[in-house]
């Protein structure tokens, strides 16, 4: 019989709702570190898979080239366009190199990069494990003496990893060549002064703290992915919940910490 | 034989001790449950070296639960399993991984793995666990496929074969690395009365011509009776009976008399 609609009840209720969702945050959190925990201890222990490495490496740098270079592309050609109608205004055109470049290689190339690559690379490790997981893939590792931490996710996380980087660093090119191209060829901006204004305020730190973050990133997006993969369960509806919660569950973490990242770097 | 007919088979000797008479498999007093709702319920259980042990029962019996608990995917809440006198249920997590190398396993769909073809699926465990040249697997696995009647189907993807051509391929993938004990989840579910037949003909192959232990679980009596030794029936958690085929077929429990004639349960009956 069910319980009569009290306000005690309706109280209780509420408080169980928010229990509920507190041990389901705590659940998320510690399945993402115990993912973490499992990599990093994986990852130095034989065999080492040197051909799944290089192949997820291709998978998450060559692949995601395309999409990487226009983002970033585009995001320089709008920056330029849109800092300098407003630089414009009080004569400091000269300056929109300077800001395209500080803005992409500190925040934007490594932000957009991240989020371009959670939604091509976080949903498809979620997917990938999860479908694994639910047609007992991954009980059939584990049958064959091979701890699929080590043979699935070690390779995945390390090369999201590695790869973010240097992703981030040719966004961080495309990007500012974008910018060039729309000031110089669109905006009639003199060349020589917005080469010289890119160089004169752009450190290495900024170019090296971007680096830093998108590994970082990188880290995030995979393990994330990874994490909600593994411990998929309900069929094939439960990979599509997987999947959809591997990319807003990476977003926001990616969102979240670029915050403290930036506090901590700059 | 006759004292193989046990309502809770108690153990012969001492398997954690391991006294000499000690079995391949021991099930001791195993408890899990998921979400408040208990499956296993004080299982015991024993396989001895060599035998075809299979266990049979209802759709929710625990019967896959059991199975994963042998080889070490699931740890019971209670009670212990021990493999060969060693307790899989105290080794460290690297015991456990390397006791599975004993074990070869055949799942339900068979769970190939869809991104390598059927040579790369069979020889992963090789390239996995052993030294052997590309030569040497290819010459193993080729051997493997051979035993379960199939040719020709190296380059082809999971994808592109039949349920009876996938549990077989699994079959092979199971035997790769010569294990010792052979684990069988429902191998005929979903076929046909043919393919099935093909299937058990495959394993009783495998039974009489491998050094291997089995265990299959199964809910298709047929099936049972052609590929066991000795058939254990699991009801609500609990092992209700194990004999041999002969004498299961005429066990006086009403619930087995029902299950093998296929008739639905009173009302008071249902659990």
């Amino acid at each position: 019989m069910a319980p009569e609609a009290t306000p005690q009840n309706a109280v209780v209720r509420f408080f169980e709702r928010i229990g509920s969702m507190a041990q389901g945050l705590f659940e998320e959190v510690g399945r993402f570190f115990y993912i973490l925990h499992s990599t990093l201890y994986w990852t130095f222990h034989r065999p080492f898979d040197g051909a799944q490495w290089l192949r997820q490496m291709v998978r998450v740098g060559v692949d995601s080239l395309p999409v990487v270079g226009l983002t970033a592309m585009f995001t320089g050609m709008v920056m330029a366009l849109q800092t300098y109608r407003g630089f414009e205004r009080f004569h400091a055109e000269g300056f929109v190199g300077s800001v395209v470049s500080l803005s992409l290689t500190r925040e934007l190339a490594p932000v957009l990069t991240a989020l371009m690559l959670a939604g091509r690379i976080g949903s498809s490790l979620a997917a990938e494990l999860g479908t694994m997981r639910v047609t007992e893939q991954i009980d059939a590792l584990y049958a064959m003496a091979t701890e699929p931490l080590h043979y699935l996710v070690v390779p995945r996380v390390a090369a999201t990893t590695l790869m973010l980087p240097p992703l981030v660093a040719l966004a961080d090119g495309l990007g500012i060549f974008g910018g060039y191209a729309v000031s110089v060829g669109l905006l009639g901006a003199n060349p020589v002064i917005y080469w010289e204004k890119t160089f004169q305020f752009l450190d290495l730190n900024d170019v090296f703290s971007g680096l830093i973050k998108a590994g970082v990133f990188g880290l995030i997006l995979s393990v994330t992915g990874c994490a909600k993969g593994f411990f998929t369960t309900g069929g094939a509806e439960g990979v599509g919940r997987a999947t959809t919660a591997a990319v807003v569950m990476s977003s926001v973490v990616i969102l979240l910490s670029d915050f403290f990242l930036t506090k901590i770097l700059f | 034989m006759a004292d193989d007919t046990t309502a809770a088979a108690p153990l012969a000797g001492d398997p954690i001790a391991g006294d000499g008479t000690t079995p391949k498999i021991a099930v001791i007093d195993v408890w899990k449950s998921f979400a408040g709702k208990e499956v296993l319920r004080g299982i015991d259980l024993e396989v001895t070296t060599g035998e075809s042990l299979v266990i049979v029962g209802g759709s929710g019996a625990g019967k896959s639960v059991l199975l994963k608990h042998l080889i070490g995917l699931i740890q019971p809440d209670r009670g212990h399993i021990v493999v060969d006198g060693e307790d899989l249920t105290c080794a460290e997590p690297a015991v456990c991984l390397a006791m599975r190398k004993k074990f070869g396993m055949s799942f339900q769909e068979g769970a190939l793995f869809d991104s390598m073809s059927v040579f790369e699926n069979v020889a992963f465990a090789l390239r996995r666990h052993t030294r052997m040249r590309e030569d040497e697997i290819a010459a193993r696995v080729h051997e493997c496929l051979a035993m379960v009647h199939l040719e020709d189907v190296d380059a082809k993807m999971p994808g592109q074969l039949s349920g009876g051509m996938r549990r077989r391929v699994g079959f092979a993938r199971a035997i790769a690395l010569q294990p010792e004990i052979l684990l069988f989840d429902e191998p005929n579910t979903g076929l046909d009365p043919i393919t099935s037949a093909a299937i058990d003909k495959v394993i009783v192959e495998m039974r009489d011509s491998l050094p291997v232990t089995m265990v299959t679980i199964t809910h298709d009596m047929s099936s049972a009776f052609r590929i066991a030794d000795r058939v254990a029936m699991l009801r609500e958690g609990r092992i209700l009976a194990v004999a041999p085929p002969e004498q299961f077929r005429v066990l006086p429990d009403q619930y087995i008399q029902k299950f093998l004639a296929g008739e639905p349960l009173e009302e008071e009956e249902v659990a």
